[in-house]
C-alpha cells in the first residue's frame, strides 16, 4: 500500500513538468485563433513547428555560425580565464592588483560594449566572439579562484607530509578539488556566451541566427522568428548538456560525497 | 596474508631525538605566539609514546614539526640520526580528520603516498588490501568514502599512513572525532595493529585512559607553552585488555598520576 502511493509520487513527479509543457503548448495552440491573433503577431506553435521543418537548412546553416562564435567566445574564457585564475591564485600581488579590477570591470555590463566592439573588429566574428569571451570570462576565472581557495587545508598538509611537491598537489589535490566549482561557472558561462553572441548579431552581422531573426522581422515573417528562439535555446540546452557530460565523466560532486 | 604480516613484523621502528626543541609563531601584525619551550624527547625504536595535554598546549605544533610541515625556531629533530627540515619519507600521519580525497575510493586513497613517492602501485595493492582487511574493511576497496562511517573512513586513514611501512607513526588525536563507542574499537584495533606493526608511534590524544592504555611511555604537557611536565613509563603487560582496564589498580594508579601533573598546573579543578 505505502509502496504503491511512492511509486505514484514518483510517476508524478517525472511526469509533472513534460505535463504542464504541453498543456502550455495545447492552451498556446488553442487560444490564438480563440482570440483571433493574426500570424504575425503570435503564429500557434504548430506553424511554428512547421517552420522548424520548412526552414531547417537555413536554420541549420545559421546556427553553425553562432555555435562557432559561443564555443569561440567561451573557449577563448577558458583559455585565458583559467591561467589567469591560478595566477591570482598562486601569486598575492597579482591577486592585489588584479581582483579590484576584475570586480569593476564585472559592473560594467559587456552588452553595452557590443557597438563598441563593432567599431575595433568590424562586421564578421571577431566582435561576435569578443563579446561571448568578454561575458563568460568572468564566471570562469572567479569560479576557478573560489574552488581552488575553497580547498580543506588538511588536505595540502596531508599530501605535503607524504613529500609531495606543488606540481603533485596541484594535480593529486587542488585541481580534483576545484572541479566542481569550475564546472559551475564554465555552465554559467556557456549561457551567457549564447547571450553575447546572439546580441553580437543584433548589432551587426550578416551570418548567424540572431542575424535571422532581425532578417525575419524585417520580413513580418514573426513564425520564423519563433522558430529561431526555439533554435537559439536548444543550441544553449545542447552546449549546456555537453558540459555535463564531460563534467559527469571527469568530476567527483561533493554534494554526493556528503 | 601471512607472508605480509611478516614482513610488517620485520621492519625497524625509527629513533626519535627531539633536543632542545622550541616554536614560536610570528603572525604579521599580532602578537607572537610562543607554542613549544625547549621540549627534549628522546624515543627508542619500536616504542609506543602518548601525549597528553590541555588544549592549544603546543601538541599538534610538536607533531607538525616532527612530520617536517613547519620550521623549527631552535633545536633539532632527528628522525633515525636525520635532522628533519622537510618531510621524512619514513614517517607517516594521521590526522584528527580522515582527510579522505572524496573523489577516490578506498584503495586509491591507501594508495596516494605511493603514488606521491613514484613508486610502483601494483606492488603495494596487495599491501593495501592486506591491511585493509586487518581493519575489518575487506571487500571496501572500492567504495567511495562517502559510503563509509568515520570509523570506516579513519581507519582508511591509518591504513594510508601505514602503507610504506613508517618506522614512525604520527598520529593526531586520531579517534577525537569519532563518537565514543567507536573510539573504544579503534582503541582496541590500533593495540591490535600496532602489535603487529610495532614500529615507533607519536600518539597524541587528550584521552588519558586511552593514552595509558596504548603507550608504553605517556609525556603529559604543560599549558602554552608547551613543556614536558612528566614522562611517564607504563609497565602493563601486553596484550592489554581495554574491557576492565578501568578497574586494573596500574592503570588506576598511572591515571591518577596524569590526572594529578594537570591539576597541579591548573588544568583540572575541582569544585
Ligand atoms: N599557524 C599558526 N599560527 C599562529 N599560531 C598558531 C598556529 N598554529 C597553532 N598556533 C597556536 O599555537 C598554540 C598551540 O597550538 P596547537 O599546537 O594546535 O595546540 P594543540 O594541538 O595542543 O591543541 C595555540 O595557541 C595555537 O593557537
Ligand atoms: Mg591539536
Amino acid at each position: 500500500m505505502a509502496k504503491r502511493s511512492a511509486w505514484r509520487e514518483s510517476l508524478v513527479e517525472t511526469l509533472a513538468a513534460p505535463v504542464m509543457a504541453i498543456a502550455i503548448i495545447v492552451i498556446w495552440q488553442v487560444s490564438v485563433p480563440l482570440l483571433g491573433l493574426s500570424e504575425f503577431v503570435l503564429p500557434t506553435p504548430s506553424l511554428i513547428a512547421k517552420r522548424l521543418v520548412t526552414d531547417f537548412h537555413l536554420l541549420a546553416t545559421n546556427s553553425v555560425y553562432t555555435a562557432f562564435e559561443v564555443v569561440a567566445g567561451f573557449g577563448l574564457g577558458v583559455f585565458i580565464g583559467i591561467p589567469l585564475a591560478l595566477a591570482i591564485f598562486y601569486w598575492r600581488p597579482f591577486e592585489r592588483a588584479m581582483y579590484p579590477m576584475l570586480v569593476a570591470l564585472q559592473t560594467i555590463p559587456k552588452i553595452a560594449l557590443a557597438p563598441l566592439l563593432v567599431l575595433y573588429l568590424g562586421y564578421g566574428w571577431g566582435p561576435k566572439i569578443a563579446l561571448a569571451f568578454l561575458i563568460s570570462f568572468f564566471p570562469i576565472v572567479i569560479s576557478t579562484v573560489v574552488g581552488l581557495q575553497s580547498l580543506d587545508k588538511g588536505l595540502v598538509n596531508l599530501v605535503r607530509s607524504m613529500g609531495s611537491n606543488e606540481w603533485q598537489t596541484f594535480f593529486k589535490i587542488r585541481l580534483p578539488a576545484a572541479l566542481p566549482s569550475v564546472f559551475g561557472g564554465f555552465k554559467v558561462a556557456i549561457s551567457l556566451a549564447v547571450i553575447g553572441a546572439i546580441i553580437g548579431e543584433y548589432v551587426a552581422a550578416e551570418k548567424g541566427l540572431g542575424y535571422l531573426q532581425l532578417q525575419a522581422n524585417a520580413r513580418f515573417d514573426t513564425a520564423l522568428n519563433f522558430a529561431t528562439v526555439v533554435v537559439i535555446s536548444v543550441l544553449g540546452v545542447a552546449l549546456y548538456f555537453i558540459l555535463s557530460l564531460i563534467e559527469s565523466r571527469f568530476v567527483f560532486q561533493r554534494e554526493l560525497a556528503k | 596474508m601471512n607472508a605480509i604480516s611478516s614482513d610488517l613484523r620485520t621492519q625497524a621502528g625509527a629513533a626519535v631525538k627531539i633536543n632542545n626543541v622550541s616554536k614560536t609563531y610570528e603572525t604579521r601584525g599580532k602578537d607572537d605566539v610562543h607554542a613549544l619551550d625547549k621540549v627534549d624527547i628522546d624515543i627508542a625504536p619500536g616504542s609506543f609514546v602518548a601525549v597528553v595535554g590541555p588544549s592549544g598546549c603546543g601538541k599538534s605544533t610538536l607533531l607538525s614539526l616532527m612530520a617536517g610541515l613547519i620550521p623549527l625556531s631552535t633545536g633539532e629533530i632527528l628522525i633515525d640520526g636525520q635532522a628533519i627540515r622537510k618531510p621524512h619519507p619514513k614517517v607517516g600521519v594521521v590526522f584528527q580528520t580522515d582527510l579522505m580525497l572524496y573523489w577516490r575510493n578506498v584503495i586509491d586513497n591507501v594508495l596516494l603516498p605511493v603514488e606521491i613517492k613514484h613508486q610502483d602501485r601494483a606492488r603495494y595493492k596487495e599491501t593495501a588490501a592486506a591491511l585493509l582487511e586487518q581493519v575489518g574493511l575487506k571487500g571496501f576497496e572500492n567504495k567511495m568514502p562517502s559510503e563509509l562511517s568515520g570509523g570506516m573512513r579513519q581507519r582508511v586513514a591509518i591504513c594510508r599512513a601505514l602503507i610504506q611501512e613508517p618506522g614512525l607513526l604520527l598520529m593526531d588525536e586520531p579517534f577525537g572525532a569519532l563518537d565514543a563507542l567507536t573510539r573504544e574499537q579503534m582503541i582496541m584495533d590500533l593495540q591490535a595493529m600496532w602489535g603487529r606493526v610495532r614500529n615507533t608511534v607519536l600518539f597524541i590524544t587528550h584521552g588519558i585512559d586511552e593514552a595509558v592504555f596504548l603507550a608504553d611511555r605517556v609525556l603529559v604537557m604543560s599549558p602554552r607553552p608547551g613543556r614536558i611536565d612528566l614522562d611517564l613509563t607504563i609497565d602493563l603487560p601486553r596484550p592489554r585488555q581495554w574491557t576492565g582496564i578501568h578497574e586494573n589498580k596500574g592503570f588506576q594508579h598511572y591515571v591518577r598520576q596524569i590526572r594529578e601533573t594537570f591539576e597541579a598546573k591548573g588544568v583540572l579543578v575541582e569544585h
